[in-house]
């Protein structure tokens, strides 16, 4: 081969390699993350049942009690409005976790409609609200908001 | 008044800032010396101007000026001395800062020790470092200046973040920073040869030492980082695969590479365009890993409240430096040359075959890094990408380095014989071999492969290493010659020995923590006891403890090995008065071949206390292999070398105008 051909199959089979590379990358990257989903979308039944997601929203004010002598917490996450997800962890939480505050948690959704929490995940400063949480939590809002105006309007037009 | 001192010895600095990104370089264009020579005197000038204002913002923590904001926010007259100190960057502003006042000494450190650099270079790169520190300061002046003022002075400051009221913390952040930083020397020297379209052997020579710092730094803050997480967080973790240790780690891997590569180029006059690829790529993944911290665009455990407007002045001004460089590589890269032709079995290719992982392991941690943002961007969904994937990555990249590495040493530079090196390494073939099956037995295995092959390798780079250290002493004067070697001309090389050597200690502690150690939550009573591998921790309650400005209920924990008992541990949990935060201190009882960790949960009614109890064998080696790394590097810098001045030896002389000559002629 002359040193024009060898490059032109050097550069196909690079191509081909990083080609090949990137997909391998990008399916185990879509099988080793986990999406995050709101109350909301949970309680529609928008979130996977076989796979590990997050959910997270705020920690409902009074909902936060053990289950007998074990290290299981009982806690509900809510996005502030109507959503409500009864969520079980098992194990030491976070110093920062608190009722009222916000809260991101990792696991899978069981089939009583209990969401089993492998890992609730910490935050060094009170004052951070993780990104998707404030998202959620603003979405929520949001749609209560146009709720109840739409509400108003059928309130008026009647 | 010392405050407003600060404020405008900040403003001083960013004129000088301008003016040296300005004047030095727009001298070297045009052949004006005297403006060329400006560089030195304005890079002193920033440094002494930068220094004024971090003092004066640590002499505020000092006395409690409350009416400073960063000051009321970020302490608290019942702060402990030391923490007042380290509080000047326990935040985003004065972090900020100390990025600045660490950029000026940097350039004031390259004023000084330049002597051997002909002013052109230095001026240009005094030129580069200007630009980026007019880049920080105006971002700090505009956007976050840790000099503003309250006009309500509160009484009592909000105190500083618990977390950060630790040693760990007070030493990770400025040694991280000085690597941060450090690496905008090496980025500078790359601008400086793009825009002279001039690299040769002496540039290489230059730059190694400077760079070298920077890598030895980001180690130390890297190592000091995991440590702190380890005790501090409570979760007994050394890694967590988290954005902002990537942030750190990326540079990290693209500055590890750039060493390498600028070994060739120093001694062979190969990789040239590629050790300037590097060096542009270290720091922008630098500034990369500063936008990440500081914009809170990914959620991340090291995530802080922050503020959207200073994460876009940084992706602007990230944007601007990467863009930048880039283009002017691309217009002036094809001018300088790479020479040194060089077989398959010869240092270079396996030099080569270094950087190449590295850079593929960079380019992989990136990508999971900012992955969430491309699928957000995307509209694809929230994704978080989970520590399994990190370490499948990981662990299809480094063993392959792990292997080169105990290759390295022995080979020879443009051609080694493989049968002779074959030869050579038998015998530290077989001993590794060796030790990896013994490794198979399940007591050792824990039934996984990892197991084995961490041994495999950590034996294969001691050995390959003693195997070369011998083949070199055999061609001196025997063994006894070794300590004559180390103290004169091989420094460099038994620096790079030592540092190899903490990778195969990393290695020992990373596998063994792994797969041996234990972790259990528990919910005990007061006089029970639990088994945590071979060992048996006693709960004797807990009581309460005052602090300076926290209460706290320490637990104690007797523990056991064989009926003996081994330590007592007082693990607490505090509430800062100022916050009423809760923390967690773990308390940890270390040893070279195992550490015992406990660290409280929450008190469950009737003494009851939840809690962790951990067997973390050999974790310990992971930080000292870093340490190891560390001094490694120091020892490289300290080749005497690199510090002829301009009247070097004729031979270096000659290989240097060679070297040139082969520049001109290719």
């Amino acid at each position: 081969m002359k040193p024009r051909q060898k490059r032109i199959v050097f550069a196909v089979i690079a191509v081909i390699a990083i080609g090949v590379a990137a997909k391998l990358i990008i399916a185990s990257i879509d099988k080793g993350s986990s999406y995050f989903y709101s109350p909301m979308k949970v309680l529609a039944g928008e979130a996977p049942k076989d796979q590990v997601f997050r959910i997270g929203g705020l920690v409902k004010v009074g909902s936060m009690k053990r289950i007998g002598k074990t290290l299981t917490v009982e806690f509900i996450i809510t996005d502030d409005q109507s959503a409500e997800v009864t969520t079980h962890y098992t194990g030491i939480l976070p110093d920062l976790f608190k009722e009222g505050q916000g809260v991101v948690a990792k696991g899978r959704l069981g089939d009583d409609g209990i969401f089993n929490a492998e890992e609730v995940l910490a935050k060094h400063d009170e004052k951070y609200l993780a990104p998707e949480v404030k998202d959620a939590l603003e979405e929520a809002h949001n749609e209560a908001t146009n709720k109840n105006e739409t509400a108003n309007k059928k309130e008026y037009a009647q | 008044m010392i405050p407003e001192i600060g404020h405008f010895a900040l403003v001083l600095a960013m004129c000088l800032a301008i003016a040296q990104a300005i004047f030095p370089l727009i001298g070297t264009l045009n052949n004006t010396p005297s403006w060329a020579g400006l560089a030195r005197p304005l890079a002193w000038g920033q440094a002494f101007f930068l220094t004024i204002a971090f003092a004066a913002l640590t002499y505020a923590f000092q006395v409690d000026d409350f009416s400073v904001r960063y000051v009321a926010s970020n302490s608290n007259t019942l702060l402990p001395n030391i923490y007042k100190i380290s509080a000047v960057w326990g935040a985003h502003e004065g972090s900020l800062l100390l990025w600045a006042f660490f950029l000026g000494i940097w350039g004031a450190a390259i004023a000084i020790l330049s002597k051997s650099l002909t002013q052109e270079v230095v001026s240009r790169v005094l030129a580069v470092m200007g630009m980026i520190n007019t880049g920080f300061l105006a971002f700090m002046l505009f956007t976050s200046n840790p000099f503003e003022r309250l006009f309500q002075i509160p009484a009592e400051g909000r105190d500083l973040n618990p977390l950060l009221q630790d040693i760990g913390l007070a030493l990770h952040p400025p040694t991280l920073y000085l690597g941060y930083v450090g690496f905008s020397v090496a980025f500078g020297f790359a601008i400086a040869a793009l825009i002279g379209g001039r690299l040769d052997a002496s540039w290489a020579r230059w730059s190694r030492p400077w760079t070298t710092a920077a890598w030895v730094w980001l180690t130390l803050g890297i190592t000091i980082g995991s440590w702190w997480a380890y005790y501090e967080l409570g979760w007994g973790g050394w890694w967590f695969w988290d954005p902002v240790e990537n942030a750190s780690f990326m540079p990290w891997i693209a500055g590890t590479a750039l060493m390498h590569s600028l070994a060739v180029t120093e001694k062979r006059g190969a990789f040239r365009s590629w050790t300037l690829m590097l060096a542009i790529l270290a720091f922008s993944l630098c500034l990369l890993g500063t936008f990440l911290v500081r914009s809170g665009v990914l959620t991340s455990v090291h995530a802080f409240a922050s503020d959207p407007a200073r994460g876009i002045f940084i992706l602007i001004f990230l944007l601007v430096v990467i863009g930048g460089s880039l283009a002017l590589y691309a217009w002036r890269a094809p001018t300088i040359f790479s020479g040194g032709r060089f077989n398959l079995v010869s240092r270079e290719s396996f030099l080569l075959g270094n950087n190449l992982l590295l850079t593929v392991f960079c380019f992989l941690v990136l990508f999971g890094t900012l992955a969430p943002l491309v699928y957000d961007a995307l509209e694809w969904g929230k994704i978080s990408v989970g520590f399994p994937w990190f370490n499948k990555m990981f662990l299809m990249v480094t063993p392959f380095l792990a292997v080169l590495i105990g290759f390295g040493p022995l080979m020879r530079w443009k051609q080694t014989d493989p049968a002779w090196l074959m030869k050579k390494l038998r015998v530290a073939m077989i001993i590794s071999v060796i030790i990896g099956l013994i490794a198979f037995i399940p007591s050792i295995s824990k039934g996984s492969l990892l197991v084995p092959l961490g041994m495999f390798l950590m034996a294969w780079i001691i050995t390959s290493h003693i195997t070369a250290i011998i083949d070199r002493l055999k061609h001196k004067q025997g063994i006894s010659h070794l300590f004559a070697d180390m103290a004169g001309k091989g420094r460099s090389y038994y620096g790079m020995m030592l540092a190899h050597m903490g990778v195969a200690m990393f290695i020992l502690g990373a596998a063994m923590v792994s797969h041996h150690g234990v972790e259990q939550d528990l919910r005990m009573s007061p006089g029970e006891s639990a088994e945590i591998g071979a060992y048996r921790f006693r709960f004797d309650g807990v009581i309460g403890a005052p602090g300076p400005n926290y209460t706290a209920n320490q637990g104690k924990f007797t523990i056991f090995l064989d009926d003996a008992q081994v330590a007592v541990l007082e693990p607490q949990k505090r509430t800062y008065l100022a916050q009423g935060r809760p923390m967690t201190e773990a308390a940890i009882d270390w040893g070279f071949t195992r550490d015992l960790y406990v660290s409280l949960g929450e008190p469950l009614g009737g003494g009851d206390w939840s809690m962790r109890l951990y067997y973390k064998p050999f974790v310990r080696w992971i930080w000292i292999g870093g340490l190891a790394m560390a001094l490694g590097g120091i020892i490289c810098i300290s080749d005497r070398r690199y510090r002829t001045k301009k009247q070097k030896s004729p031979q270096l002389a000659q290989t240097d105008a060679a070297n040139t000559l082969a520049t001109e002629n290719s």
